[in-house]
């Protein structure tokens, strides 16, 4: 096991958020919503049993607290003819200052990248690629990934399946 | 699989940004119809194109401060069935998405957690005890950007 880079860990500072306290009806609201935030109001106010204006002003405040975002429609790229998806994980040039930012400024002029993360540890920046096939994909990574600046290493894993996708938070 | 026109592109792209928006808002912006917009709405969900809604909240300020991507190499394939890891890890509500890989790792996950000592928690008592886990790789997550894709 790899426990090795935990040691990392002490190198993370955690910034200085302001955390928004929830009470049990927040958490409520909140769980119902991850779980399907397509109902409409009157639907949820009848399931926590609350007057749909009460249920409103709570949504109101975590909405202006920031809590509450938006929402957001998920796209199936498979169902637009995008079969195949792979992680590329990347490894950057650091002797290089401005690596990061130059990478990902150029990263985001793909079309095929839907993601860009950054890390502490072994891989420094991961993309998600997606392609219409398996020869559109190969057009991608050797015209567009390998010429991207600053790359030390790739390593690319293939998407086989979506065992869990709902990105819920344990509220 | 559904084709697309520069409408429903247009269409896909604001909802992606914020789905509550009704069929009349977007259709004033793109100059349709309501009852026009609301068709091609209709028709994106109904081919799949539209999976679903997501609750976009602030996980920081609702003190998840940690995020980390686990790669999950299982130690004796074969023996233990990918069903039974598959559904015991998607069972641990610290783990947010869970995808199965081909590379140098079976399975990709995302772990959410309040902080460190948090996260080793879960990483020891829950992910660690999964049947037929062997390597796991860790990377801590710092920034995270969502494009728009080939829209």
């Amino acid at each position: 096991m790899y426990f090795s880079k935990f040691s990392l860990f002490s190198f993370v500072t955690i910034q200085n958020i302001e955390m928004f306290m929830l009470d049990d009806l927040d958490r409520r609201i909140l769980r119902h919503l991850q779980a399907d935030p397509a109902q409409s109001i009157p639907d949820l106010a009848d399931r926590l049993t609350l007057t749909a204006s009460r249920l409103t002003r709570r949504i109101e405040k975590l909405r202006d607290a920031g809590v509450l975002r938006g929402q957001r429609a998920v796209i199936d790229w498979q169902a637009l003819g995008y079969a195949v998806e792979v992680s590329l994980r990347i490894t950057l040039d650091k002797t290089q200052p401005r690596a990061f930012d130059e990478f990902i400024n150029a990263a985001r002029g793909i079309a095929e990248v839907l993601e860009i993360q950054t890390f502490l540890g072994q891989v420094d920046v991961r993309l998600s690629v997606i392609a219409r096939d398996m020869a559109h994909y190969l057009d991608v990574y050797r015209d567009r990934i390998l010429t991207l600046p600053h790359v030390a290493d790739i390593e690319a894993l293939m998407h086989v399946a979506r065992i869990k996708t709902d990105e819920s938070l344990p509220l | 699989m559904i084709e697309l026109d520069e409408t429903d592109r247009a269409l896909l792209r604001a909802l992606a940004e914020d789905a509550t928006q009704g069929a009349g808002a977007l259709g004033r912006r793109f100059g349709l119809s309501q009852p026009a917009t609301w068709r091609r709405i209709r028709r994106l969900q109904d081919s799949g194109a539209i999976a679903g809604r997501r609750l976009d909240l602030d996980a920081a300020k609702l003190g998840f401060g940690v995020t980390v991507f686990l790669g999950v190499k299982l130690a004796t394939k074969g023996r233990i069935s990918l069903e039974d890891f598959e559904r015991a890890v998607s069972a641990i509500p610290e783990v947010q998405t869970v995808e199965h890989v081909l590379g140098m790792y079976d399975y990709r996950l995302r772990v959410t957690a309040r902080d460190i000592p948090d996260f080793e928690r879960v990483l020891r008592r829950r992910i660690m005890t999964l049947p037929g886990v062997g390597n796991v790789d860790a990377n801590v997550l710092l920034s995270e950007e969502r494009r728009p894709g080939p829209l």
